[in-house]
Formats: structure tokens, sequence, C-alpha cells
């Protein structure tokens, strides 16, 4: 169960090998978080992870699980759930994609959407599925600013990450009155192995900083979460630029 | 029965969950209600104000117990009323003080119910001498997993696990309660202050043994030499020929008309209660309570209830909701509680109406709260930054002390400290494993703490 405080007691990790999602595990099991599940493709990456969450106490579980095959989640996420209760849901996996390349090869581009966008909607849709049953949890979906107005430069995952933030919110709309909360994280830049090499936007941020605002999110029962907090008004300002002006934005 | 889907939290409104509300009005409801609670179990409730989770079941049934409010019956000569779980000790004060009698012990709300009164074997002002509330039940009637329903006795397994057990030993439907006479409603009460907490501690210490009732306010923003300052009250029901011949109150001397003003209004934004407004509450508290006032007639609402006054004064902290921290230390761990007591004045924790008081011999019950020694209780607001780790370290120190806190007030303990605070928890667990082996009866509190 979550304490008065949001912190949760177990903890489902989908994309196992998220960055933010291990420093937001790190932070969780440092304070209530006793049972974390980590679900992703079976990697030594993974096996990594859950080494290092058990070193801070935590009761780790691997499973596997690919967003890239939805037919399968029902079952793998029913498992984690029969196992008992999940007090947060951390839905972390997505792809970043290289958008140069991706616009030639449009299979590459459908990827980066099958991951982030359809493969979120029926984990998703699972996830809250039994949260509902529970009468209680949080569902975390870490969405992206990029989804909130498409960029020239990456605008393959931006729209992938527009389309998966109007699914989270309203999922989470959908599931008002349920004992379910929905929380949308809008990251901005995030130093992290995704975004290694890229040329660092203003305001980034860092995973540690992510696991934080999350855990505040937690506390207050928000619904949307912007990391850093001054990108809700950077992105409510961006969002009325003219298109021609917008284009030629050095973002 | 009555039964509707809802979102449920307990008085501190924190952690909300939703669970499926039955309210049974006879036994055979509340029978069926049970046995057809389904997979994810069922917890009684009754007026909702535990603080925290104790009263909830995320995803299953909640048996709303306010339905069997009858007073069955009273025996005027020896003292005693057997009546239904649902009953409120409001109701009790209105049924029984034109009798000559009162609820044995009363905690500061009369908007409990008897059942919820043993389940989470509360306290009152007269802990010292009287204990908890199950020290005067006589016996109950329960229903137990298995659907049958049986009396229990003080001095059996049973009893000392539903005491204090919170709910999940089963649903408690009737009790018998010893009761306490009285020849007036009102209360004789003596009020001084103390300057410090070492002059509270000695006061209380010398005092409270020629009091029934004894409780201090103590004011945990003040700073400096000031730390600790209070304001006692202690009293006992006054006795006839102490009210003045020829009033209102002489003629009329058992009456009990308690006032209520207007609810607090639903949507109160957080953060009201900070630093700055407590702390001005709190100086207006200390400054106008009388150095030392004897003899002075109170309403048993005004002595033991001042919050009931406000219906719903939980919202005045907004929707983030607030916590109420209570834990005991036994006596001779004064230095544990000086420092706990210094903790607290030195983070500014916006608490007012925090209370001090000394608890008299343990009782029987497994999970009951109360030991011989100091107990503190202040509320905070739950959105204050960072009042989690705050709240654990205090639980370190309490633990350290031997201490333990109150699990009808909790909504955020560590779980690895439970056992120590409570050393009969094996015991419980044990208890409940052969009483309810598909674990009908749980709660959000139970699953939190693997109660």
């Amino acid at each position: 169960m979550k304490d008065a405080f949001g912190l949760p007691q177990s903890l489902l990790v989908l994309g196992g090998t998220s960055e933010i999602a291990l420093a937001t595990a790190r932070r969780l099991v440092a304070r209530r978080t006793r049972t974390v599940w980590l679900a992703g493709r079976p990697s030594p990456a993974l096996d990594e992870a859950a080494r290092e969450l058990r070193a801070h106490g935590a009761d780790v579980r691997t499973v596997a699980f690919d967003a890239l095959d939805p037919d399968t989640h029902e079952e793998v996420l029913g498992k984690v759930f029969a196992e008992g209760d999940i007090d947060l849901v951390l839905l972390a996996f997505g792809v970043l994609g290289d958008q140069a390349h991706d616009e030639r090869e449009p299979s590459a581009a459908v990827r980066v959407a099958r991951t982030n966008y359809i493969g979120a909607v029926s984990a998703g849709l699972v996830a809250a599925r039994a949260l509902q049953t529970q009468g209680h949890g949080s569902l975390v979906v870490l969405s992206s600013v990029a989804g909130e107005r498409a960029r020239r430069a990456n605008f393959i995952y931006g729209s992938s990450k527009a389309g998966l933030d109007a699914f989270a919110q309203g999922l989470g709309d959908a599931l008002q009155g349920t004992g379910v909360h929905v929380m949308v994280v809008r990251p901005g830049f995030v130093r992290t192995r995704m975004t290694a090499g890229l040329p660092e936007a203003p305001l980034a941020t860092t995973p540690e900083a992510v696991a934080t605002a999350i855990e505040l999110g937690l506390r207050r029962r928000s619904e949307t979460v912007w990391v850093p907090g001054v990108l809700r008004l950077v992105m409510s300002a961006l969002r009325h630029v003219p298109r021609g002006v917008f284009r030629r934005l050095p973002v | 029965m009555p039964a509707e889907t809802a979102s449920v939290t307990g008085w501190g409104r924190t952690a909300p969950s939703v669970a499926r509300l039955i309210r049974p009005r006879t036994y055979e409801e509340a029978v069926a209600a049970v046995r057809e609670c389904g997979a994810r179990g069922g917890i009684p409730r009754g007026l909702g104000r535990a603080y925290g989770d104790a009263a909830q079941n995320a995803g299953g049934a909640v048996f709303d117990m306010t339905g069997l409010d009858r007073v069955h019956a009273i025996d005027a000569d020896g003292g005693t009323v057997l009546c239904g779980a649902g009953v409120s000790l409001h109701r009790l004060m209105e049924v029984l003080l034109p009798l000559g009698w009162f609820v044995p012990v009363t905690p500061g709300t009369r908007y409990v119910t008897v059942g919820g009164a043993i389940g989470a074997d509360i306290h009152g002002k007269n802990h010292h001498g009287s204990g908890s509330f199950s020290r005067h039940v006589l016996a109950l009637e329960l229903l137990t997993a298995d659907g049958t329903v049986q009396t229990v006795r003080p001095g059996t397994d049973l009893f000392d696990a539903t005491a204090g057990g919170m709910g999940l030993t089963g649903v408690i439907l009737t009790a018998t309660l010893q009761l306490q006479p009285v020849q007036t409603s009102l209360m004789s009460v003596d009020t001084e202050r103390a300057a410090d907490l070492d002059d509270l501690m000695a006061r209380l210490t010398a005092g409270d043994d020629r009091y029934r009732y004894s409780v201090a306010w103590i004011d945990l923003l003040a700073r400096g030499a000031a730390t600790g300052r209070a304001v006692l009250t202690r009293g006992d029901h006054a006795p006839l020929d102490a009210l003045p011949a020829g009033s209102r109150a002489r003629r009329d001397p058992l009456a009990f008309r308690p006032g209520r003003l207007p609810a607090a209004p639903r949507h109160l934004p957080g953060g009201l209660l900070t630093r700055r407004s407590v702390g001005a509450f709190n100086e207006l508290w200390y400054r106008r309570a009388p150095r030392l006032r004897r003899d002075e007639l109170q309403s048993i609402a005004a002595f033991f209830h001042p919050l009931d006054g406000v219906p719903h004064w939980n919202r005045i902290y907004g929707r983030g909701g607030f916590v109420q921290y209570q834990f005991v230390v036994e006596y001779g761990q004064e230095d544990a509680l000086r420092r706990i007591v210094d903790r607290i004045a030195a983070r500014r924790c916006p608490s007012f109406l925090a209370v001090l008081k000394r608890f008299g011999d343990a009782d029987p019950g497994w999970l009951s709260f109360p030991r011989p020694g100091w107990t503190l209780a202040l509320d905070v607001p739950a959105a204050l930054p960072g009042l989690g780790a705050f709240l654990d370290e205090l639980d370190e120190r309490v633990a350290a002390a031997g201490g333990r806190v109150y699990l009808a007030k909790d909504s955020r303990l560590r779980p690895e400290l439970l056992a120590a605070m409570y050393p009969r928890l094996d015991d419980f667990r044990a208890l409940r494993a052969e009483l309810d082996p598909r674990g009908v009866f749980v709660s959000d509190l139970a699953r939190r703490l693997s109660l």
C-alpha cells in the first residue's frame, strides 16, 4: 500500500533498464519500496539493474517483457499482479530512434511508433485494469516535452510521445473515481544513454531530478509533472509561437 | 442492503482507496456481507475517525457499521449498557447522561462508534486511572470469518486480540459496557500554565493522581526557553453541590445539549496552516489561558470534545490532508521525550493542538497502544516538505526508547519497526492465521504493515 505521502511499497517498472526508472526506483527503495519488478527484454543490463537495486535492500525480480509484442502483455503482467498488489507501475520504456535515418527508413520509424505508442497503449491498458481491480495504485507514464509540439528535428519520436501523452491523459480521466491515479511526466532533455552524443537542449536535466519530481508528484497526487517545472511555462509559450517562426527556432 | 462504490479515506484524508461500502442494518445482513465479501475481503468501519488507512480496504468491501445503531438494554442500577457496535459515544451520552451515567472512556471526539472504540482500544484523559476503553467492556459479540457469531469475554485470547485489533479479528456486532456514575453533566476543571517542558512534566507527575481526567495542550512551535510550554486542563465530573443553588444547571443537572457550529467548507485550499498562522494561534491559546484557575464549570463538550463543535474540521488542511503522529515512551525515557520535542520545535512543524498526557498501566489488548509512560500527539499537514523522512527519524527515536506509535492514527509507519513496538504482534498474526485462514478481514493498514 502507499502511505500518506504516496510512497509505494511495491513497484513495477515497464522498461526495466530505463535510467530514469532506475533513478526513481533507487529513490523509492531508499524510502518505502521493498518489492521491485523489473520488466524488460532479458539482457545483462536488466540483470545488472536488478543486482544494483538488490544492493539497496529491495527484493527485486525480473520478468521478460517486450513492448513490441502487445499480444503477450496480458499474460506477462497478469503473472506479476497475481503475486501481490502493485502500488506503482512506472511505464518507462521508449526509444528515441534516429530521425534522419528513420525518415529514409520508414520501417525503422514504425518501430519507434510501435514501441512508444502502441506498446504503451497495450501495457497501459493492461496495467490500468489490474490496478482498478486492486482499487488503488498509481500509473506513472514517462512522456516527453517532445510530444507537446512536433519539432523538425525529432518529430517521429515527438509524435509517438504526443500519442502516448494524449492516451495517458485520457486514461487518467477514465480512471477517475476508481482509486487509480495516473500521472503524466514530461521531462525535457534528460542526460542519459539515450541522449548521449546529442547536442544538449536548454534546461537539460538528469534522471535523478526526474525521480525527485516523480516522488513529489506522488505525494501531491499530481496529474501532470514537468521536469524541470519551468518547462510548463516555456512550453505553453512555445505552443503559441507561429509555425513559420517555430520552424526556425534553434531548439 | 445498501452498497455503493466509494473512495474512502481516514480522518486525515490521505491515501484514498476505492471499495464497496456496504451498510448492514441487521446481524443477518452483517453475516451475509461477510460471507459474500469476495476475494479482497472486508473491514468494518465506524464513523471514520481513525486518521490513517485502518478502515479502508482497496478493491474489497468496507462494512459501514453505523446501521447497527440500537441501544438494546440499559441497567440503570448497575450501570451497564448493551448496544450495537455502530452506536456512537455521542448517542450513548444522550441516552445515558439523563440516567446519571457516563461512558467509561471518551477520546477527543464523541463521534466514534463503540465498535471502533474497541477495535482501536481508544484511550481518554482518564487513562492514568481508568485504562483504555476495552477495560470497561464486559462482553462483546464478534462475527468471525467463518460467518458465525461468538460471545467474547475479557481474559480470553480472542478478546485480547480484538481489543486494539483494528477490526482484523472480525466484526463486532454488540458490546456490553460498564459505565461511570455521574451526578451532573458538567465538569469541574482546573487550568494552569506550564512555562516549559520540564515544568509541564513536573506538574503532570505531581498532580495527576488528584484528577480523574488530565491532559496538557503543548505549544510545539515555541522555542528556546519556552520549548514545551503548555496549558494543563484537569478535572472531574462536578458533584451536584458544586452547581450554584438556583441556577439553571442546578435545576437540570444532567442536561446534555452540545452546540455545533457550521461545518468547515468542503473545498478549502491547502496551505492555510502555516508556521505563521499556527504560531499566532498557539500564542493566543497560551496567552488567553489563565495562569491558574480552579473549579471552573465546563460542559462535557467543551472539556472533552472542543473540535466536535466544528463538523468536518479536518477539511481545514485542504486536499493534501494531514498526518497525526502519536507515540508513547515509557517513564524513565524523559530524555528521549525531551529530544523529540526539541526536534519538533527546531523543525518548526506547524502543529496546533498537540497534546501530552501520562498513561497508566498497560491494557491487555495485544495491539493496544497505551503503556505506562508519556504520550504525545500532534497534527501536521501532509504536504509539509520532508515530513515523511522527519517522522521516520522520530520513529527511530521512539523505538530506541522502547516506545511505540498508535495504529489508529498511523498512515506512514515503516513496517520493519512494528514488531519492536508491539511485542505481541506474532501472537496476533498467529491467532488471525488460525481464525481467518483465508484472510477475509483485511484493510489497507493491514496490507501496509503486514498485520
